[in-house]
């Protein structure tokens, strides 16, 4: 399979157009616009994840991708925009990183993963490794945003991107036993995550979901 | 049987998150984890041939045994500390049901012959001690949780990208995929694996199960979780979480050490591990809070096992550092624990003069921290002692680092002992009212208890704990 | 036979492209005002507006050089050559053998260059203001253009739009990530250079953000006409350019006489006719942003471009 065919043409810019997703989620500053780059990365993981069920005949993949486009296009995203919405924080967020910087830093994660996915050329064809460099890069980039907000929300967003890059990876290993499970599991972190946001009280204890303001309780400090 | 022990602390736990009574859940809470000691004892009693998704080894064996006894212990001392803790009713229950779901789960990660299966467990015992972190729900504890939560997030994210980058470089090899991911088919084929994937591979499940461990520069949570939680969590989190952990990276090196091509992950676990015990001996002097004390303690001792596992004949040094540093470890937060409740702070300058005012707890915790230090007679002296020679052997410039190392921690360890048993009395805080403060058995018993076993393995040395450990070593050549 | 073909194709192309830009201009305010929700001015609007312009005399500013009196013609002469570069309807056309991306990058900066210059000229603050601006943003959209060229170089083999175009179309290359960069990275300049909307709005005189506007500010009558032509005629050929680019398709060889023409050219017209429409969806749900924010805004279309290369080199093992 290479370049031109279908199939795995198909997957190729399933797997660019999420990488894509992942910059778009470094130059957001604005928490709506996150969330909806988040939504549209998942929505194109669920799509990767069917057409590759289809491609390589295998069932499974089938729940994988459906698991994925209901919970990480729709359910998350309406979650994280209502509990935005509640809050009222439609403004931007505070970045720790420019927005600049983090720009550049992102093409050098993605140029980092190409340079690891390098020396896999000898077992691989060039295409395994770009598809494993574009894995790697999302996982990368999800934890440049994490560092890059300092926001919860942007904390749990670029988690979920992190994990979306691994289900990438994932699923385009051929016959890889247990990833419903595995997805799944990843999912459930997630999934913990959101609910940490919306039930430890954050929100009620601090009114704000800014992590700086976890920081008086960090330590020694009090 | 090794089934049993994963699915019956699931199974209590089911019943623990529906029954409503905290001083029963306490109880049963206790029981069910002393059954689950009982049933890892009689994994050594009636060892059973590898099969499926478990399997026992030399390895995972003793890491079980301590699993169990610390298990019990903690649930032990739980129920002596349940008042105190003073939870509200939904968090008993949260609290109990995840108690036993992180027995269970670190069970399973220590038993899985299946990398996924082995993260999956990871992942659950990730979640239940979150869970357990914030229970109380005050703002610092849910700061520990958060930041545990996202720091562990990511790293175990990492680790799952290194089982799935392992699985690919071991697909070209291997006939089954359903094998894929375990470690017994993936040790036959690793010398023939790529090795630009198994490097990789081995970086990404060296940071991501490291985070979990607790080794530098991954190391912050730990102490946030194991101050802010109830003292039963920290006792557990160090005890098991970090040895689950550590195991889960001893297991991914023993796959990818048997290519020569790949790089191997033994200097960077060396690395790791010097860096965390340069940095937790330095940072121990500068400790007020005796639960962070001892909590960067453990980041010390994690990291000195994996400067043990790092180095060629290390393997049983280390795993007598493991077991002997979650005994003792787990002895002193339970002394520390019933000091805190006693003295109502956690200021090591409020904790003075334990000793004298309660000598039974004084005296034991004595004893514990003087262990930690790496005093006579308890078997992290022996371990230490081995680790030098095996390290001057190595490299002797090794031996200068991790001697500066170890006695810059051993003697902040010392200085906080004799602030916490010797120093000037300072007075009880007043019992709150309608909590009676009685169960004092359900703290020393377990101390003491811990304290002699420790003595016992360092006296029982040469004997059965030398061919226990020998078996250890045997499986990750 | 076949030279005649290649010149008449390219006389009608050219024709085409004059007669279509300002018609464009109008189609795309008629389709955001119809998203609007108001009837909105008819397409052929900026004719009349130009006409009308046309027959008036500019005036020129006392402090002003003969460089007012030069830019706009080079502008438009520059704009007009690089329109002759870019395919629309056929392929091979005449001028097809030096229709590269270079020498395209060349003469839209030539324009642009006479186009600061004019600001600048009458020696207003606001012209100044607007050159300035607009030569920062070049700075960083001009390389992003550049990298965009090397990534269809790299994977063309040359950096003819003709020669990109014909191997696109084949589709033996599939889809590349990189492509799916190189496309973002374009676009984004194509919005920085045509002064549309998240970079700077073509329908107001709002002199804290205006780019485009300010620079031509002084320029009145005969003038004015032509540098609205020239921005109309650059917005045609830049849609022209990604359509020839990313959407190859149904484009006619010169060779393959009227009836091939035609359906080229029609399907030319759907093929802008949908950038239109997506450009005025875009502009209706955007909103502009902050004149500082510019710079990020092509700074990544720049990295972009640059990580597009970068996959490239990997991919095809030339690193």
């Amino acid at each position: 399979m290479g370049f031109g065919h279908i199939p795995f043409d198909v997957s190729h810019a399933l797997a660019g157009g999420m990488l894509l997703m992942s910059f778009v989620l470094l130059y957001q500053r604005r928490v709506p616009g996150l969330i909806a780059a988040l939504a549209t990365q998942g929505g194109l993981l669920g799509l990767a994840a069917l057409w590759q069920g289809w491609a390589q005949g295998a069932a499974g993949l089938y729940l994988t991708g459906l698991i994925a486009l209901v919970a990480k296009a729709v359910l998350i995203p309406w979650a994280l925009s209502t509990l935005v919405r509640r809050l009222g924080m439609h403004g931007s967020v505070q970045t720790a990183l420019g927005i600049g910087p983090s720009m550049i830093a992102g093409v050098g994660l993605a140029a980092l993963a190409l340079v690891v996915a390098l020396p896999v050329a000898a077992g691989g064809s060039a295409l395994a490794q770009e598809d494993l460099a574009v894995a790697l890069s999302v996982v990368l980039l999800g934890m440049l945003v994490m560092i890059a907000r300092r926001n919860a929300i942007g904390q749990v967003v670029g988690l979920m991107s992190m994990e979306n890059g691994l289900i990438l990876a994932a699923v385009g290993v051929q016959g890889l036993p247990l990833l419903i499970e595995l997805s799944t599991a990843a999912l459930l972190l997630v999934l913990a995550l959101v609910a940490g946001v919306f039930l430890t009280g954050i929100r009620e204890r601090f009114d704000s979901l800014d992590v700086a303001f976890l920081e008086d309780h960090r330590g020694e400090r009090r | 049987m090794m089934a049993a022990l994963v699915l019956f602390p699931w199974a209590a736990a089911l019943l623990l998150a529906l029954l409503p009574g905290q001083r029963l859940s306490a109880r049963l809470n206790a029981a069910a984890s002393v059954v689950g000691l009982v049933l890892a004892v009689g994994l050594v009693l009636g060892p059973e041939p590898a099969a499926g998704l478990l399997h026992l080894d030399g390895l995972n064996l003793p890491l079980l045994l301590i699993g169990g006894f610390i298990g019990a212990t903690a649930s032990v001392y739980s129920l002596g500390a349940i008042h105190a803790e003073a939870f509200p009713p939904w968090a008993g229950r949260a609290y109990h049901a995840a108690f036993q779901i992180f027995l269970g789960a670190q069970s399973l990660a220590l038993l899985s012959d299946n990398l996924g299966v082995m993260w999956v467990a990871i992942e659950i015992a990730t979640l239940a001690s979150v869970l357990m972190v914030a229970v109380h729900r005050t703002p610092s504890a849910i700061e520990a949780a958060w930041k545990f939560f996202v720091l562990a997030g990511v790293g175990i994210a990492l680790a799952l990208f290194g089982t799935i980058v392992l699985a690919m470089a071991a697909r070209p090899l291997l006939a089954d995929p359903e094998s894929l991911l375990s470690i017994s088919a993936l040790r036959a084929v690793a010398a023939g694996a790529d090795p630009g994937l198994l490097s990789l591979a081995a970086v990404m499940l060296l940071v991501g199960y490291g985070t979990k461990a607790g080794l530098v520069p991954l190391h912050s949570w730990l102490p946030d979780a194991d101050a802010e939680g109830p003292t039963a969590i920290s006792a557990v989190l160090s005890g098991l979480l970090l040895n689950a952990a550590l195991h889960a990276i001893l297991r991914v090196g023993s796959i990818i050490g048997l290519n020569a091509e790949a790089i191997s992950p033994a200097p960077f676990l060396l690395v790791l591990g010097l860096a965390s015990l340069l940095l937790a001996s330095l940072a121990l002097w500068r400790r007020r809070d005796a639960r962070r004390l001892f909590a960067w303690s453990s980041i010390e001792h994690i990291g000195i096992a994996a400067i043990c596992f790092s180095l060629p004949g290390g393997a049983a040094p280390g795993m007598l550092h493991l077991i002997g540093h979650s005994l003792l470890k787990s002895a002193v937060f339970y002394a520390v624990g019933r000091a805190i409740i006693l003295k109502g702070s956690q200021k090591i300058a409020d904790i003075s003069g334990l000793a004298t005012s309660h000598p039974a707890l004084g005296w034991g915790l004595l004893l514990g921290i003087a262990g930690l230090a790496g005093l006579p007679p308890f078997p992290l002296l022996m371990s230490e002692i081995r680790l030098l020679v095996v390290a001057a052997i190595f490299n002797p410039w090794l031996l200068i680092l991790l001697l500066l190392g170890l006695f810059t921690a051993g003697a902040a360890l010392v200085t906080a002992l004799t602030k916490l048993c010797w120093g000037p009395e300072t007075p009880d805080a007043p019992a709150p009212a309608g909590a009676p403060m009685a169960g004092g058995w359900t703290v020393l018993g377990p101390v003491w208890l811990h304290l002699a076993v420790a003595a016992l393995l360092a006296v029982g040395l040469p004997g059965p704990m030398g061919r226990m450990l020998a078996a250890a070593a045997g499986v990750l050549q | 036979m076949a030279a005649f073909a290649a010149l008449l194709t390219q006389i009608l192309h050219l024709a085409l492209l004059l007669v279509l830009a300002p018609l464009l201009v109008g189609v795309v305010r008629w389709l955001k005002a119809r998203l609007l929700g108001r009837r909105g001015a008819s397409p052929l609007q900026p004719w009349r507006d130009m006409r009308k312009l046309l027959l008036k005399r500019p005036i020129i500013a006392e402090s002003a050089s003969v460089v007012t009196l030069a830019a706009p013609y080079v502008a438009v002469a520059a704009t007009v050559v690089a329109a002759l570069l870019v395919p629309s309807f056929t392929r091979g056309m005449a001028l097809a053998p030096v229709a590269d991306l270079l020498v395209l990058a060349g003469c839209l900066a030539l324009a642009r260059g006479a186009l600061a210059l004019a600001g600048m000229d009458a020696g207003t603050p606001f012209g100044g203001l607007g050159a300035a601006r607009e030569m920062a943003f070049a700075a960083l959209a001009e390389p992003a253009l550049l990298l965009v060229a090397l990534c269809c170089a790299i994977l063309a083999g040359s950096s003819n739009i003709d020669a990109i175009a014909a191997v696109f179309a084949e589709g033996a290359l599939g889809i590349r990530v990189s492509l799916a960069l190189a496309l973002a990275a374009l676009v984004a300049v194509a919005l920085a250079e045509n002064a549309r909307i998240p970079v700077d709005n073509p329908a107001t005189h709002l002199e804290l953000t205006m780019v485009h506007e300010a620079m031509i500010l002084e320029a009145s009558g005969r003038h004015l006409a032509l540098w609205e032509y020239q921005a109309a005629l650059a917005l045609t050929l830049w849609l022209s350019l990604l359509a020839a680019i990313f959407v190859p398709f149904g484009m006619a060889p010169a060779a393959s006489g009227p009836i091939g023409w035609l359906v080229g050219l029609a399907a030319y017209a759907a093929k802008i006719g949908a950038l239109a429409l997506l450009l005025a969806v875009f502009e209706s749900a955007i909103a502009k942003m902050r004149v500082f924010r510019v710079p990020e805004f092509l700074g990544a279309a720049l990295l972009l471009g640059l990580l597009g290369a970068l996959f490239l080199f990997v991919s095809t093992g030339l690193l």
